[in-house]
């Protein structure tokens, strides 16, 4: 151990001691450090005063406020409502038509509506409701089950091959996959619904697809396949797609059967936000 | 022990007998479960952890079978901080690589993603870069430095013999069952502490080792005082040998399995969970690197430390304090509000015991601060120092509840975390490394200061647009999550605030890939100086005399 010495830099003195070289200085603690962790101290003491902070054999310091955070939430819960309550009223009370009349009644409806959009259907909708391969697009006048006020109620309330009792529910086979028709059949098909779409196709193929589609199709897209909303049947006709505008698409689509899922909301909405969600969907540009 | 023998007649030693009766059994027990697991992730950890074992077997054979090695002739044990430094640049590389693709991950979701191949999401490789960046690159800079250090402030041989060795290749084999564990999809959900319990277990055997290493050497010491460094080191140690058998505590579903049931459930799983995690944040990051900078920056600066007093205060406060300031993970939680405000309250009153160290480290430079200019060394020392005191006044303000309302769940606790681990843990690190490999390896000087300046700017440059840009992102995510039209509707959906991260993420990317930069340069820049022909009178090697 070495001796205590002045440092000639700071004219501090030093511990005495030293490690591998390294020697320390005896300098008091700065003064404002000591200060400011003093007052940390003493707010903090303070604080424990006000608010709930040490646990007790039985509970805990409930503090001169005894503050609860719940009690604060439920609060604040409450003046929402409270605050909305009139409007909720409203919607409840008030038919689809009649939001859209009333401009107060539309704003709040909108506002709600666009709101419970984002957080519920523009995962697969996407947030401006522009869909996505598989998910139809709501902003276009192409409607599955129907563009009316009341269709996009119901279909929000039900949803489409969904868990509930009343789904809205419409099958494409799977004509290749399942082996209902040939390779060569589901390739004329093909070419026939190309066609259908007005784009050049194959004139022998559509010749020879006539009968396989008046057969195998038109029941649910109809003979000319201009498609049927009662069951979710799309037009063929408006070169709109679903699953893809290819040949290629086209076939999977035919081969695989695809058809998505829309869940049920009706468990999980109230009747009032359902109203306000179908009236933003409607307004979003294809109503009808 | 220590006075060995002469070559091929060394004498009868206990480590070389029980170490290597451990490394037998945990290659049998590996085996046993590779064989007889019905779980294929669990059969893979099995022969891992068998190969670390019959590898560290075969190294214990290969390094004393009939001799005794050239490096405990000498007085100090170099060999084992030269592997730690080597272990520690290795596992730097791989985790902050695996950082820069979670980045682009985040930026663009399909990068480095194959679908069926599980091991590249985002939850998987998420625990392996924080793993791999805290446990393997920190882990073994800790190591590594305190071995180095504690040798020199006690005048004395680490303890123990080969147990050092141990150490090393022990918690490395953990680290390899841990990252390859998270890969397979093995996890107990639990943050920072994701190993399952066959993992937990063998890291408890190697931290009592290194433990009873650290501690049996500052027994022996010839210093009549214990090196303040010494004591950070000491109480990063024992805190977290403490945090992690409790929050690990848990029963296997079965010897076979990789699951376990928690001991806790809960809220109290939760406050256990973040009582371990933030502690871990204060003994890993904090204590344990601080022990780094009371001796490196003295060391490198050659001045005295500014105040043995302040040390003393702020040593026992830091302690003392961090470990009540965990609940403030849990703010507006389901945490009863008085825990909530004892987290908050005492995250304040650490605000100060954190800045003694950061005092402390900088005004050691009154009378050198004319080195900043020359020695870019130096310099990223003291600039991991004044980051260190950035983040310890970000976190207490982070902790007030109206602030973190704000800031919690958002990209501004991304910044916060990596402006400590990047600005200051990293940083501090690295001017350790810069200063070791010269003196570990006998060189006068690194190969090129130049490429230390590069690796500065590079990195700083990184640094700030990291932090940056997840400040912005983050405050503007907390503010677009709550508001709020005139109907108390919400402004904006969840799906919009990931939209609007999309250039800071982008910025983030950069910043990380700049910093992955730097370190390459000094990846460089180490091998140069190893390889050189310049030796140095290997002063640092050998004790100075006793006075």
């Amino acid at each position: 151990m070495s001796k205590k010495e002045i440092d000639e830099v700071s004219g501090t003195e030093t511990t005495g001691h030293e490690w591998d070289g390294i020697k320390e200085l005896n300098t008091p603690l700065p003064r404002w450090w000591l200060y400011l962790f003093i007052a940390c101290i003493v707010w903090a003491v303070g604080y424990w005063f006000v608010m709930p902070s040490w646990p007790m054999l039985h509970g805990y310091t409930h503090g001169m406020l005894d503050h609860s955070q719940r009690d604060e939430v439920m609060a604040n819960v409450r003046a929402l409502q409270a605050a909305r309550a009139g409007k909720e009223q409203a919607l409840n009370q008030a038919t689809l038509k009649q939001i859209q009349d009333n401009p107060d009644l539309l704003q709040f409806a909108m506002a709600e509506g666009k709101t419970v959009f984002g957080d519920n259907c523009a995962p697969c909708h996407g947030s401006g409701g522009q869909g996505a391969h598989g998910y139809p697009n709501l902003n276009d006048d192409v409607w599955l089950w129907g563009g009316k006020l009341d269709e996009i109620q119901h279909t929000i309330t039900v949803g489409v091959r969904s868990s509930a009792q009343d789904t809205r529910e419409s099958q494409m086979p799977a004509f290749g996959r399942d082996g209902i028709l040939k390779p060569a059949e589901v390739a004329d098909l093909t070419q026939y619904v190309v066609h259908l779409s007005g784009r050049p196709a194959d004139p022998a193929a559509v010749r020879r697809a006539g009968k396989l589609f008046a057969d195998n199709c038109a029941a649910c897209h109809g003979a000319q396949g201009k498609g049927d909303r009662s069951v979710g049947a799309p037009n063929l006709t408006d070169n709109e797609w679903l699953y893809g505008p290819t040949p290629a698409d086209i076939r999977d689509q035919i081969w695989n059967g695809h058809g998505g899922v829309m869940p049920t909301w009706g468990g999980r909405l109230s009747p009032a936000t359902i109203k306000a969600l179908a009236v933003y969907v409607h307004s979003l540009g294809g109503g009808e | 022990m220590q006075t060995a023998a002469s070559e091929g007649n060394a004498p009868w030693r206990f480590d070389l007998f029980v170490l290597p009766v451990i490394l037998g059994l945990g290659a049998f027990a590996g085996i046993l479960e590779a064989a007889r697991s019905p779980d294929p992730a669990m059969q893979a950890q099995g022969w891992t952890f068998a190969l670390c074992m019959m590898a560290t077997g075969a190294w214990y054979l290969w390094t004393y079978a009939g001799r005794t090695p050239r490096d405990e002739l000498t007085p100090y044990a170099n060999d084992v901080v030269r592997a730690g430094v080597i272990a520690s640049m290795f596992w730097a590389v791989a985790g902050m690589a695996v950082g820069l693709i979670l980045a682009l991950q985040l930026s663009f979701p399909h990068w480095f993603y194959f679908a069926g191949e599980a091991w590249t999401n985002f939850g998987r490789l998420r625990p392996l870069h924080t793993s791999a960046v805290i446990f393997a690159f920190g882990g073994n800079v800790l190591i590594a430095t305190s071995f180095y250090v504690v040798q020199r402030t006690s005048r004395a041989r680490l303890w123990g013999g080969s147990l050092p060795w141990f150490v090393f290749w022990g918690y490395n084999t953990f680290i390899v069952l841990a990252g390859t564990g998270y890969l397979l999809g093995i996890t107990q959900s639990k943050e920072y502490a994701e190993p399952e319990w066959y993992a937990d277990l063998w890291l408890t055997v190697v931290w009592v080792c290194y433990l009873l290493t650290f501690l049996g050497t500052i027994i022996k010491r010839k210093e009549s005082h214990i090196y303040v460094a010494n004591w950070f080191y000491l109480s990063f140690i024992v805190t977290i040998a403490m945090l992690h058998i409790v929050n690990n505590l848990s029963w296997p579903v079965s010897l076979l399995q990789s699951q376990s049931y928690s001991l806790f459930s809960g809220v109290q799983s939760a406050l256990t969970q973040w009582w371990y995690g933030h502690n871990a944040v204060g003994f890993f990051l904090t204590a344990g690197f601080l022990g780094i900078m009371y001796y490196f920056i003295p060391k490198r600066a050659e001045r005295p430390i500014y105040s043995y007093r302040l040390s003393i205060i702020h040593f026992w406060s830091l302690i003392f304090i961090y470990i009540w300031a965990g609940p403030h993970h849990l703010l507006y939680t389901a945490l009863p509000e008085w825990a909530q405000t004892l987290g908050m309250t005492f995250s304040i009153i650490l605000w100060m015991p954190s800045w003694g160290g950061m005092i402390n480290g900088l005004m050691t430079l009154s009378g050198a601060w004319d080195k900043l200019r020359t020695d870019p060394v130096l310099r990223m020392l003291v600039v991991s120092v004044a980051f260190y005191g950035m983040s310890t006044f970000e976190g207490p303000v982070m902790s007030v509840k109206t602030v973190n309302a704000l800031s919690h769940y958002t990209n501004w606790t991304i910044g916060h975390v990596h402006s400590g681990a990047l600005g200051w843990v990293a940083y501090v690190s690295f001017g350790a490394i810069y200063c070791l490999v010269p003196w570990l390896w006998g060189k006068k000087k690194l190969y090129s200061n130049a490429l230390v300046e590069w690796h500065f700017w590079i990195s700083t440059l990184g640094i700030v647009l990291y932090i940056t840009s997840m400040w912005v992102a983050g405050i503007m995510q907390g503010l677009m999550w709550r508001a709020y039209n005139e109907f108390g509707f919400l402004e904006y959906s969840f799906a919009e605030a990931v939209q609007a991260m999309h250039p800071y993420y982008i910025i983030r990317a950069a910043g990380g890939g700049l910093f992955l930069a730097g370190v390459l340069i000094m990846v460089f820049n180490l091998w140069k100086t190893v390889r050189q022909d310049a030796p140095a009178q290997a002063a640092a090697l050998v004790p100075e005399a006793a006075e």
